[in-house]
């Protein structure tokens, strides 16, 4: 890559940022050029944080009808799934899919709803409500 | 102390390069990628992130720095912690003392990264240089300055469970090496790069490990939406994560350009030009993913995965270069 060619997208996902690559200057020789965005990447990215979006929204849908429990919401809401909540808990699995149970989950004990606490650097209070509207 | 920050491709790199600089012995971020024999390729169907595969394209966290400082023999301690408030009570010494301290972090726990950037990946390197009215001068090597953080944000960061887990790993340099042996460091470095990447015993590696991408994208099945993920992921791990682009493949570029200089060495010179070469045969496929995942049309996936092989040919010319090179 050519250091003319190093892409100046503006992208949102830098968030006024800039990033360094490697390219060739005029005479061949390699230096970093900062980079405000690559459209190409900040579609991928995009697309990656849509994912988790989505399943918050259809998590907000499944709590709110009453199926499932809001650490649920919340899972999906701090950009995690299953089994990265499990290791960032130290949980095993099939404790924490019973703690997506709304009966389970208001009965955890304080020492458990820290750990979940803990891993989404949220307040217990906020793990065990629903915010009005996902993001 | 007077530390300055630079900013760099990659934080394990960079971070590195910083800490060598610092303590006297100045070292490019390229220099410092290449000697490590960072560069890789591998494929690993059974760690996901977020449901995808881990594609990497360098070596895993933490060989970059141990393996170039056994390569320069330059001395550094790492230390692990059990307790936060050990950790938070070493790195407040240190810093004290001014000394650089070098961490590992998890991303998705710094204020600073921009929203969309926030991932959880734990094996984020930045230093640690001062500590001013109660907050933390950092030097992240991916941004342009300086940042500041409070300690609250940063302990936790330091102490996440899970993949990776960074332990609160704390590192500093004990003793640099008086000079390098640039002829035989470069070689030897090489070399080893060059086993990596043509010699590996597992299919999902090296070369073989690019052929074998291409053909589960051949084989990719679900919904439009599915590929469009699976192969959004793909872009995401080579352009996203602080590569220097194409997947550290200009980073090494200009490691072996300055390789070539250093040793007055013209076959290293085209190497490093074939390297180019691939990088921006890497870019045009992340352009295809995202104009295939784009357009109305069904993606064509054959398209796709002829890219890739182009790619692997490509590397593999190089890496038999390099090889020729080596037995010289």
């Amino acid at each position: 890559m050519r250091a003319d060619e190093v892409p100046q997208d503006k992208s949102s996902t830098y968030a006024g940022h800039k990033k360094l690559l490697y390219a060739q200057g005029q005479d061949g020789e390699y230096q970093g050029v900062q980079s405000t965005g690559w459209e190409v990447e900040a579609t991928a990215t995009r697309d990656a944080v849509a994912q988790f979006e989505l399943w918050a929204q259809e998590a907000h849908a499944e709590v709110l009808a009453g199926r499932k429990s809001p650490l649920y919401f919340h899972m999906y809401d701090c950009r995690m799934d299953l089994p990265l909540l499990c290791q960032l808990t130290g949980l095993w699995r099939w404790r924490v899919m019973r703690h997506f149970n709304p009966r389970h989950f208001a009965r955890l004990s304080d020492s458990v709803l820290q750990r979940y606490a803990e891993a989404m650097d949220r307040p217990i209070e906020q793990i065990q409500s629903l915010p009005d509207k996902p993001e | 102390m007077t530390f300055s920050h630079n900013q760099s491709a990659h934080c394990e790199s960079g971070v590195i390069s910083s800490l060598l600089s610092h303590h006297g012995l100045p070292l490019s971020e390229p220099m410092a990628f290449g000697l490590a024999n960072a560069l890789a390729f591998a494929y690993i169907p059974i760690v996901k992130l977020g449901g995808q595969p881990l594609i990497a394209y360098r070596l895993p966290p933490r060989a970059i720095i141990k393996g170039l400082c056994k390569r320069l023999g330059v001395g550094v301690k790492f230390h692990k912690f059990k307790d936060p408030m050990t950790a938070a009570n070493a790195l407040d010494d240190l810093v004290g003392q001014n000394i650089l301290v070098g961490l590992q972090t998890s991303v998705y726990y710094l204020p600073y990264f921009p929203e969309e950037m926030r991932f959880h990946f734990n094996a984020h390197n930045l230093l640690v240089y001062g500590k001013r009215d109660d907050v933390y001068q950092i030097s992240d090597p991916v941004f342009e300055e300086p940042m500041e953080i409070a300690p609250r944000d940063l302990n936790k960061a330091r102490f996440v469970r899970g993949p990776l887990a960074p332990k609160g790993l704390m590192y500093t340099i004990e003793s640099v090496p008086e000079s390098i042996d640039y002829p035989r460091v470069i070689r030897e470095a090489i070399a080893k790069n060059v086993k990596v990447m043509t010699g590996a015993p597992l299919p999902v590696i090296g070369i073989r490990g690019i052929h074998y991408l291409a053909k589960k994208i051949d084989k990719l099945k679900g919904s439009e939406k599915d590929k469009r993920l699976y192969l959004g992921h793909i872009v995401r791990m080579q352009e996203e994560i602080g590569t220097g682009g194409a997947g550290f493949r200009f980073v090494y570029a200009s490691f072996l350009q300055e390789s070539a200089k250093l040793l007055s060495d013209d076959v290293l010179a085209e190497a490093s030009k074939t390297m180019t070469d691939v990088g921006d045969t890497w870019r045009e496929f992340a352009l295809m993913v995202v104009k295939e995942c784009k357009s109305k049309e069904p993606i064509r996936l054959a398209v796709l995965s002829d890219k890739l092989r182009q790619c692997a040919a490509q590397e593999k010319q190089v890496w038999q270069q390099l090889k020729a090179w080596c037995r010289k």
